[in-house]
């Protein structure tokens, strides 16, 4: 059984495959012809570390060994970097991938714990994965398994008032092997999330919540590694919220560059799509 | 969409977008009009009247529950209120909000519920609203509105707004078959009837009525003439039309795109069970979450088009 390393990841390694994640998730959106690209790629570096660092202890061979971490997607629209994950780690051949939200594939549009085994909880309707983490670490405590709770979740989520019930209820229950991840790439659907709904002080929300906080670039290796490091270790007495500053989009200049966000949940197609899968593998 | 498509019927302009476009018409003419949105204007096209009156315009974020409270108290404050989201999120997240601010006090809020049904594809069964009319029909004094293409939507939303008292209307993803010339005369709680037959009544909502015509086709060739009535209100329901079909035809068939469970189906047959007992057959969605799929594909697979709808008329029939 996988467990976390005692040595240091090698980022050379996790960069490739962070590489190879973003690739896919693009290509998989442009073979659905929709799709959230930009929102898997904000949160590439969170979610490769998590998975293929060691930091998340987990088997795909064995998707219901009862003392797994559990891995929440509260971002649901972010499917495709959860599959091409599951799949490079083996779960199933990445020539499925490219199945991803046809009739009848167990990959759709947003995960569904009913259809794939590694799912460990439908999402898609947004700010209801927390509240789910969280009744994993309370069931860890409850049955003196030592399994931690990952949650990830979208910026512009955090909007949903059941977010904050479940941090307070986290506080509450100091549930230590709890972790939220936090996207935190400024945009929503409609625009900058500064202008819909804004967050700041963001931090000192969760601080005031109760959780332990720390606040990194979701894009700098290091920092990712540092963080996920902390989350894992002892002496915490609290749930733990990372809030990663990132990109959306990150590696794709042409949604980077963006100002409007109309690349929220549109794929890149065709050429568009083939430059931008050689902009993240090279670039 | 195909549905439609084997009568002729031309594609046009989303439900959704006529929604936008008619509410925006309208907040020209009616200053009390204002408009809440949870951070999904451009999927509900809300998008339109928020950037003609920007001051009439609140986006609160992600958080249908605050949405639709917020919604009500611009309503208690002397305002014609309108918020939209998904359906499945505008219903399911915020039902004790609907039930308790906006149902219950009977405030003048209007919810429009977009990305009803499996037609929206291939985002899945997170995104579907597929028990919305279940979840509205079941509040007390909600008006349930579901127009079945663009020109009738138009029409829907001004009548939703102007009148007294809460309504729900929901909206579809894809571009809708044309099946009303522009501007038809509509009105809340009276069926239309779009085909004339003796043999059978298809009652129909949204894009199903589409489906529903494309049946009465198809069931003409093997000498089967079917009613064909739109049932754009659910609720109230056109009690009368329904009793006539009833008592003139040899028995009904429903289409929705919808849950069997508390839809249009469960509300036509209390009808007929409770004042004209006849032969009744169901189109519809049954127990089931459904999956992602491309729009034509789903309506295929789950027996949503005019096959499925034939289908069912033949064993009411016994034909
Ligand atoms: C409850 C709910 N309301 C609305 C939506 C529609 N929606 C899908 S993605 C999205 C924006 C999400 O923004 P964020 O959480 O910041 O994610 P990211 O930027 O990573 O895409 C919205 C509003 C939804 N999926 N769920
Ligand atoms: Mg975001």
């Amino acid at each position: 059984m996988p467990t976390a390393p005692a040595s240091t990841p090698d980022t050379q390694a996790l960069e490739a495959m962070r590489r190879q994640l973003a690739a896919w998730s693009i290509r998989m959106c442009a073979r659905a012809g929709s799709g959230h690209p930009s929102t898997c790629l904000s949160a590439s570096h969170l979610l490769t570390g998590l998975f293929f660092g060691g930091f998340l202890n987990y088997d795909v061979a064995r998707p219901h060994w009862p003392d797994r971490d559990r891995f929440v997607l509260s971002k649901g629209h972010g499917a495709p970097i959860l599959y091409a994950a599951l799949a490079e780690l083996g779960a199933f051949p990445t020539a499925d991938l490219m199945t991803l939200r046809e009739l009848g594939s167990p990959l759709e549009g947003h995960p569904n714990a009913r259809r794939l085994p590694w799912v460990e909880a439908s999402t898609g309707s947004l700010g209801q994965g927390l509240s789910i983490g969280l009744g994993m670490a309370l069931a860890a405590r409850l049955q003196g398994r030592d399994f931690r709770s990952w949650v990830l979740m979208g910026d512009g989520e955090l909007d949903e008032g059941q977010v904050w019930e479940a941090a307070m209820a986290a506080a509450k229950y100091r549930t230590a092997n709890l972790t939220a991840i936090v996207d935190r790439n400024g945009y929503q659907q409609t625009g900058p999330g500064d202008q819909v709904l804004p967050l700041e002080p963001l931090a000192d929300k969760w601080a005031a919540c109760g959780w332990a906080v720390l606040t990194i670039d979701g894009h700098d290796w290091p920092a990712v590694l540092e963080a996920l490091t902390q989350a894992r270790s002892a002496g915490r007495d609290r749930p733990l919220a990372i809030i990663a500053r990132t990109v959306k989009g990150f590696g794709v200049q042409r949604i980077v560059d963006d100002p409007g966000n109309k690349f929220h949940g549109v794929p890149l197609l065709g050429d568009a799509a083939e430059a931008a899968v050689r902009e993240v593998l090279q670039g | 969409m195909k549905i439609g498509s084997s009568i002729g019927l031309p594609l046009g302009e989303p439900t959704r977008n006529a929604f936008g476009e008619a509410l925006a018409d309208l907040g020209a003419t009616e200053p009390r009009l204002v408009v809440v949105d949870g951070d999904v204007g451009n999927s509900t096209r809300t998008e339109v009247f928020g950037e003609r009156f920007p001051e009439r315009f609140f986006n609160v974020g992600i958080a249908e529950s605050n949405m639709v409270g917020v919604a009500a108290g611009l309503a208690a404050s002397g305002h014609i209120a309108v918020t939209a989201s998904f359906a499945a999120f505008l219903t399911c997240n915020a039902y004790d909000q609907i039930r308790m601010a906006v149902g219950f006090p009977h405030t003048n809020v209007k919810l429009v519920g977009s990305h009803c049904g499996i037609s929206i594809g291939e985002d899945g069964p997170s995104q579907m609203g597929i028990e919305d009319l279940a979840l509205m029909t079941s509040v007390p004094g909600m008006t349930v509105l579901c127009p079945a293409d663009g020109a009738s939507a138009r029409v829907l939303t001004r009548l939703m707004v102007e009148r007294e008292g809460p309504v729900y209307m929901r909206t579809g993803r894809p571009q809708a078959p044309v099946v009303y010339a522009a501007a038809p005369e509509l009105a809340i709680g009276r069926a239309e009837r779009r085909r004339e037959g003796g043999d059978v009544t298809l009652i129909a909502c949204g894009l199903m009525v589409a489906a529903a015509l494309e049946a009465a086709a198809m069931l003409a060739a093997e000498g089967i003439e079917a009613r064909v009535l739109d049932m754009h209100t659910i609720k109230p329901l056109d009690v009368a039309a329904i009793v006539a079909a009833a008592r003139e035809t040899r028995g009904i068939v429903t289409a929705e795109e919808h849950l069997l469970d508390g839809g249009l189906g469960s509300a036509v047959a209390r009808v007929v069970a409770r004042e004209a007992p006849c032969r009744m057959g169901f189109v519809g969605l049954d127990n089931t979450f459904a999956m992602s799929g491309k729009p034509d594909d789903l309506m295929d697979h789950f027996g949503l088009n005019a096959a499925g709808i034939a289908a069912e008329v033949r064993r009411v029939l016994g034909a």
